[in-house]
């Protein structure tokens, strides 16, 4: 702990969730990583929310353009960004009345009280400034002049106008937050020095700034304690913090590393998902290509192209895109070719609402094309597994020549968590890629070469490359005759196109891993998850099970086409089967219609992720 | 390097039976293609022709080389794939008035914007044959179709202004009877180095016959069109006596050589650097002036595939070729240490930042 200058309480705690929360100008974002990656360093389990509106830069001062980041740190395992904020740090009146009804009863919030001027309370719809007329009273309230404190903290730095010195607040609000958090400095200042190396003078106003909040927490007498959270315990190794974009980003580099590929990625720009573009634009030196296409087809189209070619073609996007996208998906299903689409789901219908999460976009990977089109669909449960799933994706795709679907959303795409950096014998040992082009010298010199035969075991045809002499052929969208593949409308050749697409698929199923349960392993209550709910669900689980020694245990499914082959079982050998997902059932109506037995759905579609107390609540109403 | 081998028209001709109409422009279209083929030098496993949906779009089974018949207008975004992925090959688009300029209107553009070494083939009939008799948006403003009883009310793209509007470094037209004229075209569009696009007049025999008729019968044609050379003067006529010049409005005017002396008469520049000549020259149509055909266009820009691969070897160079444990490792980094194997006590070490104690 570092020294203060008056005695000052020290309590440990095991967690703590802050929420930073400002205009969307106000550098909330900022603020939130800076803090993360600072708690990160010094060893905290972490997990983040980043909850920001899809309007760049909404009307200041309004709720539409409030701005938060959700920072979870703990000494233990944690799995998701904690449901209520323990503290609230808010920069305007607008961000206090957004985020006050998340705030833990009894929490804390720090307010700049600058800013609780008549027309910023007017502009968050407040009759009453809030802090004067008893609404907080069961709250710690620190009404902190931040604006006025920088502008003296400030002063002095020439060639900056009262706006510049203004956006530096932020770091004031970050200093302060170090403060109380024993959090080191060291790498915010060093963040500063390398961000804003060409113009000095901001350089210096932020890092004025930062230490201004600092010591203003050590002097004023407003602040009694200090919280203390030790390190997590994680298990050995090198960590750094991903959130599911970055880490899906790498798996893909990865994936065409591990495979020997050219990654090519073909995208359209959309929201959650252009981060992934963004990542792998600035890889050129990993030999990544990244095509900006002019619409959501033409990504899809050029994703088709490349792995035509040869290459590990990957497109992205996100709902309105998939929809976009569903008439070439199906070509690439009949053209059997192995390439992986991933949508970082958001809550739609139509353009919905661009920047919260959702799991709407289920039945629409599934089934959401014309005729019978199976499309193998994965899901990461977290922002590390993301790396994981990607390498994944590809893996299934290349063992069916088939595209296949990676539903990420919204929620994973922006979180962040540590991860756990793997060594080369790691990733040698976890994925390994059997890819074959063949030659025509397998065939007699090509002459018995079909482009359309299938492997006996993986029902899947061959991946023979343009530039491969002796084996030119030609495929396309329209029925065809097996083996050879030439165009056919005999109702016998469509039947079994037909069925070896889907037996191909669902053969998958034998080279995924089989499900473990966790928590109890039959009784009374399986909770059935997908997706970004692992965190939350497994939480709940672990206290009822664990904790409360309920009969309940889940299973969380990373492959959702084909399902794990011991789903059915598993689900067989407890009396409720429980589905929380961020829509109204759609994995519960696929349990249902698979496995003919009554399941219990628990639909959230707020824009939110699921809380871990809305999963306790739901699980303490079904078992008493 | 493997041995030359010399192939033949036939080595470029598929198992496929050929099922376009009797009569039909795209049969004379083909069969200067699979005759073009053996004159690129390109061993056949090199070469890929992407088509959409439509009548020209059953080309690729027809071609004895790699190909893919893709979905409606989106074969130029499936070249682009195979281009970044494979630069080696030859791709072909093979598309036509439908396909490229309406439901894939989009994708032509951008790729001839981007300069994508593919080769974009045109067929153009005016009217969509493979749904049965359609208006398309080359349809003449007024023609009646089944789906345009009284009439369209729509203007018509002239898809070569559309091609130099993207910004296309080959520009060309050629027409589906002229056999000898089609083949240079062909073979000029192959061997230029970014996105060429040929537009080919053709004729659908069942829905639009004769719809090119003033530029492909014999008794008037030569009246009727002006074909393009480069570096020589606009001259056309049966009897080679009318000429293109530029009036005083900044407009190309049709005069008579017998009144008009050669040396006044438009040169065409197919190198110029500004499409803008192309472009006038674009919109010359039947009946005020003669329709040009021949090369518009042909200019060297850097293509999309090798300035991907440039942006990748420079980043290479300056940055060193990426490792994967060097892209895990580009950002803050914590390790946690196992203090005792056997008690499982960790502790976490911070080899970058020191606490401020």
């Amino acid at each position: 702990m570092s020294p203060s200058v008056r005695p000052v309480h020290v309590e440990e705690v095991e967690e703590v969730v802050i929420r930073f929360a400002g205009d969307s100008g106000d550098g909330m974002q900022l603020t939130g990583t800076q803090f993360t990656n600072t708690a990160a360093i010094v060893g905290n389990d972490i997990s983040t929310l980043p909850d920001f509106p899809a309007e760049i830069r909404a009307p200041a001062g309004t709720l539409a353009g409030v701005s938060g980041f959700q920072v979870h740190l703990a000494s233990e395992d944690i799995f998701t960004p904690g449901d209520e904020p323990h503290v609230l740090i808010a920069m305007n009146p607008a961000a206090l009345k957004a985020s006050l009804g998340d705030l833990m009863p009894g929490g804390t919030i720090i307010v700049n009280s600058d800013e609780f001027t008549p027309a910023n309370l007017k502009k968050a719809g407040y009759d009453r400034n809030p802090l004067d007329d008893g609404s907080l009273k069961g709250y710690h309230v620190h009404r902190v002049p931040i604006t006025t404190l920088n502008r003296h903290a400030v002063e002095g730095v020439e060639g900056l106008s009262t706006k510049e010195v203004d956006r530096s607040r932020n770091f004031f609000a970050l200093g302060l937050t170090f403060w109380i958090y024993d959090r080191p400095l060291d790498n915010t200042l060093k963040w500063i020095d390398e961000k804003f190396g060409k113009r000095p003078e901001i350089a210096e106003a932020n890092r004025r700034a930062l230490l201004a909040g600092y010591h203003f927490g050590d002097t004023t007498e407003a602040f009694q304690t200090r919280y203390k959270v030790k390190p997590a315990e994680l298990p050995p190794g090198d960590y750094r913090k991903v959130t599911g974009n970055e880490a899906l980003a790498m798996g893909l580099v990865t994936a065409a590393h591990l495979a020997g590929k050219q990654l090519i990625y073909c995208s359209y720009p959309i929201t959650p998902a252009s981060d992934i573009l963004h990542t792998l634009a600035s890889l050129k030196n990993y030999s990544v290509v990244t095509f900006q296409a002019e619409d959501e087809i033409a990504a899809m189209g050029a994703t088709i192209g490349a792995a035509f070619g040869g290459a590990f073609a990957v497109t992205g996007t996100s709902g309105p895109g998939m929809a976009l996208k569903s008439e070439a998906i199906n070509l690439a299903v009949v053209l059997e070719l192995p390439m992986v689409i991933v949508d970082v789901q958001r809550a739609g219908p139509s353009t919905g609402m661009p920047t919260k999460p959702e799991q709407g976009d289920l039945l629409q990977a599934l089934f959401g094309r014309n005729g019978e089109s199976p499309v193998p669909v994965v899901a990461p449960a977290s922002p590390a597994d993301c790396f994981d799933m990607a390498i994944e994706a590809f893996r299934l795709a290349v063992q069916a020549m088939s595209p296949v679907i990676l539903l990420s959303d919204g929620y994973l795409a922006n979180s962040a968590e540590p991860w756990h950096i793997p060594t080369e014998e790691e990733l040698a040992q976890r994925f390994t890629f059997h890819i074959h082009h063949p030659t025509a010298a397998e065939f007699g010199n090509g002459h018995g070469f079909l482009p359309y035969a299938r492997d006996p075991q993986t029902l899947a045809r061959p991946w023979a490359l343009p530039g491969t002499p002796g084996l030119e052929h030609r495929i396309g969208g329209l029925g065809k005759q097996p083996g050879t593949g030439n165009v056919s409308y005999a109702p016998e050749d469509h039947d079994r196109m037909v069925r070896d697409r889907a037996a191909k698929v669902a053969r998958l199923a034998e080279f995924i891993p089989p499900l473990e349960v966790f928590g109890a392993q039959e009784g009374d209550l399986l909770v059935v998850g997908w997706g970004s709910s692992y965190g939350a669900i497994h939480q709940a689980v672990d206290r009822a099970h664990f904790r409360q020694g309920k009969s309940v245990g889940a299973v969380h499914l990373r492959y959702l086409n084909p399902f794990p082959r011991n789903l059915g079982e598993i689900m067989s050998r407890f009396e409720h089967i429980l589905v929380p997902e961020m829509n109204l059932g759609q994995l519960a109506m696929l349990l249902k219609a698979t496995f003919l037995r009554p399941v219990i759905s628990m639909p959230k579609v707020r824009g939110r992720p699921f809380k871990i107390s809305e999963l306790s609540a739901k699980i303490d109403e079904l078992l008493g | 390097m493997s041995d030359v081998i010399q192939l033949t028209r036939k080595d470029f001709v598929s198992d496929q039976t050929v099922r376009w109409c009797p009569g039909c422009g795209d049969y004379a279209i083909l069969a200067q293609m699979q005759k073009v083929m053996p004159e690129l030098g390109i061993p056949r496993e090199k070469i890929v022709f992407i088509s959409g949906i439509g009548c020209s779009s059953r080309f690729p089974y027809y071609m004895n080389t790699y190909g893919i018949h893709s979905i409606h207008g989106r074969a130029p975004t499936l070249a682009t794939g195979l281009k970044l992925a494979n630069p080696d090959l030859t791709v072909f688009v093979i598309t036509g008035d439908g396909d490229g300029l309406s439901i894939g209107g989009n994708h032509l553009l951008h790729a001839m914007r981007r300069n994508v070494d593919i080769k974009i083939i045109l067929f153009n009939n005016r009217i969509y044959g493979l749904t049965k008799g359609q208006y398309s948006p080359t349809s003449e403003p007024g023609t009646k179709t089944k789906s345009s009883p009284m009439g369209t009310l729509e203007q018509a793209f002239n898809p070569i202004s559309v091609a130099l509007g993207a910004e296309c470094t080959f520009v060309a037209r050629t027409v589906d009877v002229e056999q000898k004229h089609m083949a240079d075209i062909l073979l000029r569009a192959a061997q230029h180095k970014g996105t060429s696009f040929v537009e080919i007049f053709q004729n659908c025999l069942i829905f639009n016959d004769g719809t090119w008729a003033p530029v492909t019968d014999k008794d008037v044609k030569d009246d009727n069109r002006v074909i393009l050379e480069h570096g020589k003067p606009l001259i056309f006529g049966k009897n080679r006596d009318k000429g293109i010049r530029i009036g005083r409005d900044l407009q190309p005017e049709v005069v008579s050589l017998d009144e008009v002396d050669e040396s006044e008469l438009l040169v065409h520049d197919e190198h110029a650097e500004s499409p803008n000549l192309a472009f006038m020259l674009s919109r010359m149509s039947y009946p005020r002036y003669p329709v040009p055909i021949g090369v518009f266009r042909d200019v060297d820009h850097l293509t999309y595939e090798e300035g991907v691969r440039k942006q990748i070897a420079e980043a290479t160079r300056k940055r060193g070729a990426g490792t994967l444990q060097a892209l895990f490792r580009a950002d803050d980094i914590w390790t946690v240490r196992s203090h005792d194997g056997h008690n499982g006590h960790h502790e976490v070490e911070h080899p970058l930042f020191t606490m401020a104690e």
